[in-house]
């Protein structure tokens, strides 16, 4: 048998205080799907960023047909027939399903101008022969529903001929019918001999569609085999690794009555009929897929947007936030996902940023009193241990795990009842999670309540006090997180894979 | 068809169409053959600019320097025709054409390589290019006695019904229909607009792209810039003051959306027709000519809420609600 | 410094002096550039030190400066309005239309402001209700508001306005300081207490720097940026009272093309065009700059139209070299 069509040796990447990748291989083969299997944070993204040529790798090689090549630009990354279609489709909403197809490489008339004829016959053959007949190739790209954006993605990996093509999350999404029907696809692409990178947490999934997984965790490669020679149960284990130690700095601390009560609440697409208690002093941990809509949920409860049905109560209150501006007031508070995005105001110095919130309280009658910023901003910067030369430092120059502490800090300064933290320690360092987890156990010491919500199997299991899984929009089950509950029944849970009978 | 009825320019054709008619129930003749055509070649220029500013708009950049271009541009031909009338005048419009690509390509360059905002760009040179003319004239004007009769009939000579001005117009909006619909360039137009970080993915070089899109909108202006003094029998540093926000309007009207990739030609055509029609229209049904800044004004606003309507987007859909809960 | 049990670090407030830090910002480079344009105009002509000249020389920049004041807060909020003219040409149109019905100066002065502020809010609601990208909007209000005066005055003039209200465009508060500038130095005061001393200020400059961020830390967004419409409009109007006042006449064509002007001040002040950074001093040095360059040049006899060239070139060179300054030591770096 000829040897893999793709291969990774060795490749590490680093960012400052961050070990995304160490000394990793990879071996994709043609006619065949590998999956990728990891938590959030293994490091697939990156790989996957490494291969679609937007990072470049500190160590290691990247060998194409065995001939080393190297990925500078997202272009060269195309000539060497690798392409991605990734969770949140990089595709033109405004152009047709023909254009998206071929843009860059449409056919051309005889005087070199495009020639849509040629393009439509061509796109309509390629969709047809997909099963994707229902996609007119005239349609503009942003009428079309997300599964129907992924067929398109397909359909461009395969008019561009690309020989490897990785699938990032291409199901978070999707409904059962169009996971068959993407499915039916990548069988198309393998046996049209294409090299296959399927990326995905669901195992059911992994089961149907792949030939060989290869498992990340912590940014390293810890195993790889042929699906038909493992269980389930080795690969759930494989990912969580080390039985998860329980070695948090999570005390116990007294629970007092329900602070935060949600009832009913649901919005049309995102999420439906979320009831849960929160707790004085309990951390409440909420797990699921990426796509679960966790977040959505979050940013209802503070007011980013308007749920249709249901309630929410704060300390025996209603309340119902039509702007985070009222949620803050009423001592709820969010620190975001996004942190880049929505968290930090990079271009702006530490102490504008932690104070943001508070200034009502640092400024008198409106006018800013730059001697109380900076000793609010200091309090609590150095209460997270915040890793910075001064406080005029601007926060985008800080390492995403100080950028975090920052946006913690903004919202502590503000003597929140609920704290909200949305992946709090994604893509940070070791150090700066410790800090993280460590201060989340003062905070309920001191009396709040926190939801937090998680991908990470071990730091959920560590922190929480009870456990929300959600599984596509609604709520699966909660678990009082005590010896009994192991990672592999949340994982099972969020996943809806059932039990193995013992 | 129902396609065709679900477009912008569609309802912006009936609009047009409906002023026309309505103008002629109340002063018949409006609609005439020959009044339209008329109608038709007033707007010619504008309908070029607008075409030129289209490619401008649609890789998420502005050209606010178009209209003194178009008066630098034309002011140095006219001195030309004036000092040589014996040049004949087909050199004098690619020459035109010429000092406006280079003029585009200034601002091109500052806002490729420098990666300075277009609108600051063309902020900057749009008082200077005008200032230019000044300096090069002298404050002087060029008259019509002082064109050559060449120079002045060449946007006038009918050819088949229509004068050169109107040909002039048709051959540019289907060149440049052909250039945004049938090549790879005109498409990346569209694509840097639409999401420039795909369109690196996909291969096209964004930068290098919104730089051609200011030769293009730069070399347009200058061929209008003869045009225009043709046309008016005048060069002088006035030409065309603050006509760059109509051009601007034209697009907007025409559903050119500022914030890039979407727009079609045929819309620029008609938003600028929008505006030429009712130019002609009002002093036909007895409203003072007065009334047309205000008119278009309402229109570019009605435009812009009427183009963000369709564009509200809903929450992710995550819920499986087409199928029971297993 | 205390070391306290958990022997947390300290970290400083900031590192640089503030003084060192002023001294290498923006405004001081504006401010190099106005003192040089004037030991240069003192030395091309003698008039130019003359107490009288200086202050007709204001007159040219007072009224365009007053509104790239609230101008500026906008562009740093990440918006624009392109119908700050517009506005002047309206609100000096309702004055007149109120003098025809034997209004007096309060009356007018009232009327002016109040038509400033009905714009803006107008322009406001619109971006911030509907959602509009206020560069589109304002090219349409732009239109639309002066396309009013026209339909009121045609080609037509209000003239006759009573000899009190010639007193705010013409009059003098003490010796040669005008009334005008008078008023612009007491806005510029105000402003940049608003914009640098204020939480107000504070969230302005958050909402250029990150809009989602902004909100997402509880930051009004829509109602900042409606107020800042509101404040851009009433200080048209005030331009308004303080033009026609000046010129004692309203015709629909005052004011036109100063939107370009007045956004070429504040990008000359240092404000970025794409929102979250700028400063009022550098506007007000801007400003000074622009009148400087006008009123030499004018000594010189050098007619306005040059000296646009001077303005739309200083424009593009003073936001152009510090990024190629930046690239070449960049590059020996490297």
């Amino acid at each position: 048998m000829a040897g893999p069509k793709l291969s990774l040796t060795g490749v590490s990447k680093y960012f400052p205080g961050v070990r995304a990748l160490h000394d990793v291989s990879l071996e994709l083969h043609s006619g065949e799907v590998t999956a990728l299997i990891g938590e959030n944070g293994a490091g697939k993204s990156t790989l996957v960023k490494i291969l679609t040529g937007i990072y470049q790798p500190d160590e290691g090689k990247i060998e194409v047909d065995g001939a080393t090549v190297v990925l500078p630009t997202a272009h060269a990354a195309f000539e060497h027939g690798i392409t991605a279609i990734h969770q949140e489709t990089v595709l033109f909403d405004e152009l047709s399903v023909a254009e998206n197809i071929f843009l860059g490489h449409a056919p051309k008339t005889r005087l070199g101008t495009i020639d849509w004829r040629q393009m439509h016959a061509n796109a309509q053959e390629m969709l047809v022969d997909m099963g994707a007949g229902h996609i007119g190739p005239q349609q503009r790209l942003k009428d079309l529903s997300i599964a129907n954006k992924h067929l398109v993605g397909v359909a461009r990996a395969l008019s561009i001929e690309a020989e490897i093509v990785i699938l990032d999350e291409p199901t978070a999404a999707l409904s059962y019918k169009e996971i068959e029907d993407l499915f039916a696809l990548i069988d198309l692409l393998r046996k049209d001999g294409r090299a296959i990178l399927f990326i995905s947490h669901k195992f059911d999934e992994i089961y149907r569609i792949a030939d060989r997984y290869t498992v990340f965790r912590d940014g390293e490669m810890v195993d790889k085999g042929l699906i038909r020679d493992t269980s389930q149960d080795e690969i759930v284990r494989l990912m969580v690794g080390r039985s998860v130690d329980r070695v948090f700095p999570k005390k116990k601390v007294e629970i007092g009555a329900p602070v935060l009560s949600v009832s009913g609440l649901g919005n049309p697409t995102e999420f439906a009929d979320i009831s849960f208690d929160l707790r004085r002093g309990e951390i409440l941990g909420f797990y699921g897929l990426v796509g679960a809509g966790r977040s959505e949920l979050m940013q209802a409860i503070f007011g980013i947007s308007r749920p249709e049905t249901g309630t929410i109560t704060l300390d025996g209150k209603n309340l119902a936030p039509k702007s985070p501006a009222q949620a803050i007031e009423a001592g709820i508070v969010y620190v975001p996902e996004e942190r880049g995005q929505q968290g930090v105001v990079v271009d702006l110095p530490i102490f504008q940023n932690i104070s943001l919130p508070s200034l009502k309280k640092t400024s008198r009658s409106g006018f800013l009193q730059t001697a109380r910023e900076f000793a609010l901003s200091r309090e609590y910067a150095e209460r997270l241990d915040l890793r910075a030369s001064s406080l005029s430092q601007t926060a985008g120059t800080l390492s995403g795990g100080n950028q975090q502490k920052v946006v913690i800090a903004k919202w502590l300064a503000t003597q929140p009842k609920v704290i909200i933290l949305d992946e709090p320690t994604k893509g940070i360092d070791i150090g700066s999670k410790a800090a993280v987890h460590e201060f989340m156990g003062e905070l309920v010491e001191q009396g709040l309540s926190v939801i937090m919500v998680s991908s990470e199997l071990p730091e959920i299991l560590g922190m929480s006090d009870r456990i929300v899984v959600m599984r596509e929009g609604r709520i699966a089950a909660i678990h009082e997180n005590d010896a009994s509950l192991d990672a592999e029944t949340l994982v099972r849970t969020a996943a809806d894979i059932a039990e193995v009978a013992a | 068809m129902t396609r065709v009825l679900r477009t912008r320019e569609f309802w912006l054709g009936v609009i047009v169409v409906a002023m026309i008619v309505g103008t002629n129930l109340r002063s018949p003749g409006f609609g005439a053959p020959g009044n339209v055509l008329g109608i038709f070649n007033n707007t010619s220029i504008l309908m070029i600019l607008a075409l030129g500013q289209m490619a401008v708009i649609l890789t998420r950049s502005i050209d606010l320097s178009m209209a003194s271009n178009l008066a630098l541009s034309g002011m140095i031909v006219a001195m030309i025709n004036a000092a040589h009338p014996e040049l004949p005048v087909p050199v004098l419009m690619a020459l035109a054409a010429l000092i406006g690509l280079g003029l585009g390509m200034f601002n091109g360059a500052l806002v490729w390589r420098l990666g300075i905002p277009a609108i600051v760009v063309t902020l900057g040179t749009l008082t200077i290019f005008r200032g230019l003319i000044f300096l090069i004239a002298g404050g002087k004007w060029v008259n019509a006695d002082e064109m050559s009769p060449d120079f002045i009939q060449y946007t006038r000579i009918v050819v088949l019904g229509m004068p050169l001005l109107s040909w002039y117009a048709i051959v540019i909006a289907v060149g440049f229909f052909l250039l945004m619909t049938r090549t790879s360039l005109g498409r990346s137009l569209y694509a840097i607009g639409v999401n420039p970080t795909a369109s690196v993915y996909a291969g096209i070089d964004v930068g290098r792209t919104k730089f051609i899109a200011f030769c293009i909108s730069g070399a347009l202006a200058g061929f209008c810039g003869y045009l225009w003094v043709s046309r008016y029998v005048i060069g002088s540093v006035e030409v065309a003051n603050g006509y760059e926000l109509t051009i601007v309007a034209s697009c907007v009207i025409g559903g050119i959306s500022i914030a890039g990739g979407v727009g079609s030609v045929v819309g620029a055509l008609l938003g600028a027709s929008f505006l030429g029609v009712i130019n002609s229209a009002l002093p036909v049904i007895n409203i003072s000519p007065f009334w047309q800044m205000a008119i278009s004004g309402a229109a570019i606003i009605l435009a812009v809420i009427l183009n963000a309507r369709g564009e509200k987007r809903g929450g992710r859909l995550i819920l499986r609600q087409t199928e029971p809960a297993k | 410094m205390k070391d306290d049990a958990r022997n947390t670090r300290h970290i400083p407030d900031r590192l640089d002096s503030p003084v060192r830090a002023a001294v290498l910002s923006w405004p001081s480079l504006l401010l190099a550039v106005a003192i040089g344009l004037f030991i240069l105009n003192s030395l091309a002509s003698p008039y130019f030190l003359s107490p009288w000249s200086l202050s007709d020389a204001t007159f040219n920049f007072t009224e365009k400066a007053i509104i790239a004041l609230a101008m500026a807060l906008l562009i740093i909020s990440g918006e624009i309005d392109l119908s700050v003219a517009s506005i002047i040409a309206l609100a000096s149109t309702m004055m007149g239309l109120a003098l025809q019905f034997g209004v007096d100066t309060p009356g007018l002065v009232a009327i002016g402001i109040a038509t400033g502020l009905a714009c803006g809010a107008f322009n406001g609601l619109l971006v911030t209700r509907l959602g509009l990208p206020s560069i589109v909007v304002t090219i349409g209000t732009m239109s639309f508001f002066r396309g009013i005066s026209f339909i009121v005055l045609g080609d037509q003039a209000f003239k006759g306005y009573p000899p009190s209200f010639a007193f705010f465009g013409q009059g003098y508060v003490w010796w040669v300081v005008s009334f005008e500038f008078a008023l612009f130095l007491v806005f510029a005061c105000a402003y940049y207490v608003l914009l640098h001393r204020t939480s107000f200020g504070r969230w302005i400059f958050v909402i250029g720097n990150n809009q989602i961020a902004a909100r997402f830390s509880g930051v009004r967004v829509e109602r900042v940026k409606f107020i800042l419409f509101c404040l851009t409009g009433l200080m048209s109007g005030i331009a308004s009272v303080l033009l026609t006042s000046r010129l004692a006449s309203t015709r629909p064509s005052i004011a036109m093309g100063w939107e370009l002007e007045v956004v070429t001040m504040v990008v000359l002040g240092g404000v970025n065009i794409l929102g979250g950074a700028g400063s009022i001093q550098g506007v007000v040095l801007a400003a000074f700059i622009m009148g400087l360059v006008t009123f030499g040049l004018g000594l010189l006899n050098v007619p306005g139209i040059v000296m646009s060239i001077f303005i739309g070139a200083l424009l593009i060179v003073v936001i152009a070299l510090p990024i190629v300054v930046g690239r070449i030591r960049g590059r020996s770096a490297g």
